[in-house]
């Protein structure tokens, strides 16, 4: 093992270490506006996580999502609420429970995977080097995995396409058209009866 | 690769310094200053990550979270001073 790859290991291990220190603070702090902060942390530190797990496109969109929107639509939240969690009155023994049966579960189901980034695991073996060598010849462009997503899958990414366009314009027909529009006239007609 | 380790272990613990004041508060400010703070600290460590593994790639991606980093605590301050992120509150306009 090189002197770079125990370095990586002791950095994830460090990321985790942050992710769990945040995890705690976020169940504990009662300010909401500190768990908003906190919430945007986590995800700087997962799409860090996915950064050295070599998954950059993952890495891309929790950083894009996670830290940048979810904030934002968060802090957006935030305005129409109080702004303080309401203290928690029953017992948190059996969200405990679930939570560590789930984790023990997800945990129990790692066991049996193949060792990470070994050249011999199935993902490596089955329909990659197809890809691979096919590439080249019948698209012609030399990023394999936009060949794969824009022209073998291209019908999967024109739905994916459709259903984020969709949900885009949903949230903003909830969150500005219709309530700014409203808003303006109950101004009008105040000031009419004025 | 002993000084780039060293420059890790260095943003290590200014990251959990930064954590630590996250974590205390006391004002809201102190803890807007600290998530910008730990987001350029993680766009170091993602840039400084490339060339541990030397493969310098993670650059572009580092450059995406300062954006991020930006944009989010322009959110955050418009947020302090509107209570709103979209316009201003009837209030303030009257």
């Amino acid at each position: 093992m090189s002197n770079g790859l125990i370095g990586v290991a002791v950095i994830d291990i460090l990321l985790f270490l942050f992710l769990v220190l945040t995890a705690i603070a976020i169940t504990r702090l009662r300010n909401l506006f500190a768990v908003v902060m906190l919430a945007g942390v986590f995800s700087l530190l997962s799409a860090a996580l996915f950064v050295t797990l070599d998954a950059m496109d993952v890495a891309f969109t929790e950083a894009a999502v996670g830290a940048g929107i979810s904030t934002v639509l968060l802090l957006g939240t935030l305005a129409l609420t109080v702004r303080d969690e309401k203290p928690v009155t029953h017992s948190a023994f059996l969200p405990l429970l679930i939570c560590t049966i789930a984790g023990a579960t997800l945990i129990y189901g790692t066991l049996d995977m193949p060792p990470f980034g070994a050249a011999d695991n199935p993902v490596q073996t089955h329909v990659a080097p197809d890809y691979l060598e096919r590439t080249p010849v019948e698209i012609g462009i030399p990023n394999t995995v936009a060949a794969v997503l824009a022209s073998y899958r291209g019908f999967d990414t024109l739905g994916e396409v459709v259903v984020v366009f969709t949900a885009a314009i949903a949230v903003l027909l909830l969150l500005g058209g219709g309530g700014r529009s409203r808003r303006h006239d109950d101004v009008s007609d105040e000031r009419k009866k004025d | 690769m002993t000084m780039l380790l060293a420059t890790a272990a260095a943003l290590f613990i200014a990251m959990m310094m930064v954590l630590i004041r996250l974590f205390a508060g006391p004002t809201l400010y102190d803890r807007v200053l600290a998530v910008n703070t730990f987001g350029t600290l993680t766009v170091l460590l993602l840039g400084l990550l490339g060339f541990i593994t030397e493969r310098p790639d993670f650059l572009d991606i580092a450059m995406l979270y300062a954006l991020i980093n930006f944009v989010s605590t322009i959110a955050i301050l418009k947020f302090f001073r509107y209570r709103a992120l979209g316009r201003r509150s009837l209030q303030d306009e009257d």
